[in-house]
């Protein structure tokens, strides 16, 4: 019987056939955590009675969304980390270097690992076609010890996307439409699967967008074979040594199959208060933005800044309205300075704050205040989220964000591409 | 044990329990908990007794990956949630911190019933109505965690995981 990625990775690590349904204890290649999950999981380490990692080279503690620290609190947690970090020999990820699942996907996930990580977008991984999901301080900090974690193998959704994009239309209106279309609890304890023409073009820009989401529908996993594109972004990294093919079997048993016709999907919002609540930019009606805020695990990457500027270039942001953009990693800032998109940015008004994702959980960097709207490529907006509960987050691409700066509404980025 | 019914809708993320605003306050669980459904319910962690029971809609602890959250709903005393779905990473996080998640339909439920929760059984008895629901039997897994004392305790035991079912 053909096997789905997800049953093929994980029967991988346990060394025999997996079916669905099934409880696994596996070994994991890579484990890490924030600051906000990270001191809870280093404390679960100590008080399970262990001194030192399993594997310290795989271990990393990131410190990315209090970064630079706005409080004392959070810098004595960050000195914590780091304390923890030179007793047991793991890595830690300094302020500024960015955010984590931006950061693991330049250097360490490879096809076929499976990666835990304290924090929920850790299944941004699966677009390298590796089985990263999302746990709680304690599942963490158990790899972190013992180097396995406990999953239930998942049922498989598999996810059909065909046709050329129309202009103006990215991963995030797929995932949107896609969470739009089976709810916020759509795809809970399942795996997404994503395949078809659409997605064998699309950069890996793109495939970590609609894989970072793939936890709003509920989803363990959000995951892409490895194939021509992983390749490319692998040797873009300097790491070819760690790319290897994997695909679903073509008689793999699937749960559900949903399709999608991309050539009929245009720029999606979700409205507030929840990811599920879609609507095509054409319905969206006039919305007028305090805050545009491009960047987080979601929608931080080069080629994110890049569609940004090329609407951008020459214009201006609206005076009524911020623009706020943080890089999603040290390398993706530095790449944006090289290629003049950072100057683009900042010429037409918007400001560029460090690598790192504060401003998405109302923690720092443009915190929002009582009746605010904000327009965020960023992956979830419930209420209060970004700051004051009388606030509202809109989601929506890179484009809708550049676009919506320079009208100070939510705004069809077609008419700029 | 008996306790009250806390009654709560659909989709409360882990954002609405505990609040990414209170990040800092992470490192200092007590003063975090007071904190706990601030916006949404408004006094809550005065007003709770221990032994009282969450009782909610679908998709209960959506969103963030925070242990917090489930650790703020154990550290005011709740003995269970209950909710018709959960959130896959908070539905793990309650169990690994000794926090019984109980599926069930929650439709009859109503703010400040009186409950009793038998885990072993699969059942509650509804004292208002006088009737006896039973709910989705938690998995073996979940159950053995539970047994241990969560899933530190169960590490500190076996220094391994014992969880292949």
């Amino acid at each position: 019987m053909g096997k789905t990625l997800a049953e093929k990775i994980l029967g991988a690590h346990v060394g025999r056939e997996v079916k669905p349904g099934e409880i696994v204890v596996v070994k994991t290649d890579l484990v890490y955590a924030q600051d906000g999950t990270g001191p809870l999981a280093a404390r679960r380490v100590q008080e399970m009675g262990f001194e030192k990692v399993f594997n310290p080279s795989k271990t990393i503690f990131f410190l990315d969304h209090a970064a630079p620290s706005p409080r004392f609190e959070l810098s004595n947690d960050h000195n914590f980390l780091r304390g923890f970090a030179e007793k047991t020999g793991c890595r830690i990820s300094e302020v500024g270097n960015g955010i984590s699942h931006q950061v693991v996907a330049e250097n360490d996930v490879r096809p076929g690992d499976v990666v835990i990580g304290a924090d929920s977008h850790t299944c941004t991984g699966g677009a390298l076609g590796a089985f990263a999901t999302g746990v709680g301080s304690t599942d963490a900090a158990v790899a972190m010890a013992i180097g396995k974690i406990w999953l239930r193998v998942p049922e498989t959704l598999q996810v059909v996307v065909t046709g050329k994009l129309p202009t103006g239309v990215f991963g995030k209106d797929i995932i949107l439409h896609l969470i739009g279309k089976i709810g916020a609890s759509g795809a809970t304890y399942k795996a997404l699967e994503f395949v078809g023409d659409t997605i064998e073009h699309l950069d890996m820009a793109g495939r970590m967008t609609i894989a970072n989401m793939a936890v709003e529908a509920g989803a363990k996993v959000g995951l892409f074979p490895s194939d021509a594109i992983t390749r490319k972004w692998l040797n873009q990294m300097g790491r070819l040594g760690d790319f290897k093919p994997l695909a679903s079997d073509s008689d793999a048993l699937y749960e559900k199959t949903i399709e999608i016709n991309a050539e009929t999907l245009n720029p999606t919002i979700a409205c507030p208060h929840q990811v599920d609540n879609t609507r095509t930019i054409e319905e969206i009606g006039e919305v007028r933005v305090d805050q545009v805020y491009l960047g987080t695990s979601c929608n931080g990457r080069l080629e994110d800044l890049q569609i940004a500027a090329k609407i951008l270039k020459g214009k201006k942001v609206h005076p009524r309205t911020r623009m706020i953009v943080t890089p999603g990693s040290r390398s993706v800032y530095l790449e944006a300075l090289k290629d003049g998109t950072m100057q683009v940015l900042i010429e037409a008004g918007a400001m560029a704050l460090p690598a790192g994702c504060g401003a998405c959980v109302g923690l720092h960097e443009g915190v929002l205040g009582d009746g605010e709207v904000c327009l965020a490529t960023q992956p979830r907006n419930f209420q209060g989220r970004m700051g004051s509960p009388n606030s509202f987050i809109y989601l929506g691409s890179p484009a809708v964000a550049a676009a919506t700066a320079i009208e100070g509404k939510i705004a069809d980025p077609r008419k700029y591409l | 044990m008996k306790g009250r019914v806390w009654k709560f809708g659909d989709a409360i993320s882990t954002d609405h329990i505990i609040p990414g605003r209170y990040f800092y306050l992470r490192s200092n669980l007590p003063e975090l908990a007071k904190h706990i459904f601030e916006y949404e319910r408004p006094g809550f962690s005065e007003r709770v007794t221990p032994g009282d029971v969450i009782v909610a809609g679908q998709n209960f602890g959506q969103g963030s990956s925070r242990e917090h959250a489930a650790i703020v709903i154990k550290m005011n005393g709740i003995q269970a949630v209950i909710a018709k779905s959960f959130a896959r990473i908070f539905y793990r996080n309650c169990f690994n911190n000794g926090l019984p998640a109980v599926i069930c339909d929650t439709e009859r439920f109503r703010e400040g019933d009186e409950i009793e929760l038998f885990l072993d059984e699969g059942k509650i008895i509804h004292y208002p109505r006088s009737e006896t629901i039973s709910f989705v039997s938690i998995p073996p897994v979940m159950k053995r965690i539970l047994e241990d004392g969560g899933l530190v305790e169960h590490v500190k035991k076996y220094k391994d995981l014992r969880l292949d079912f």
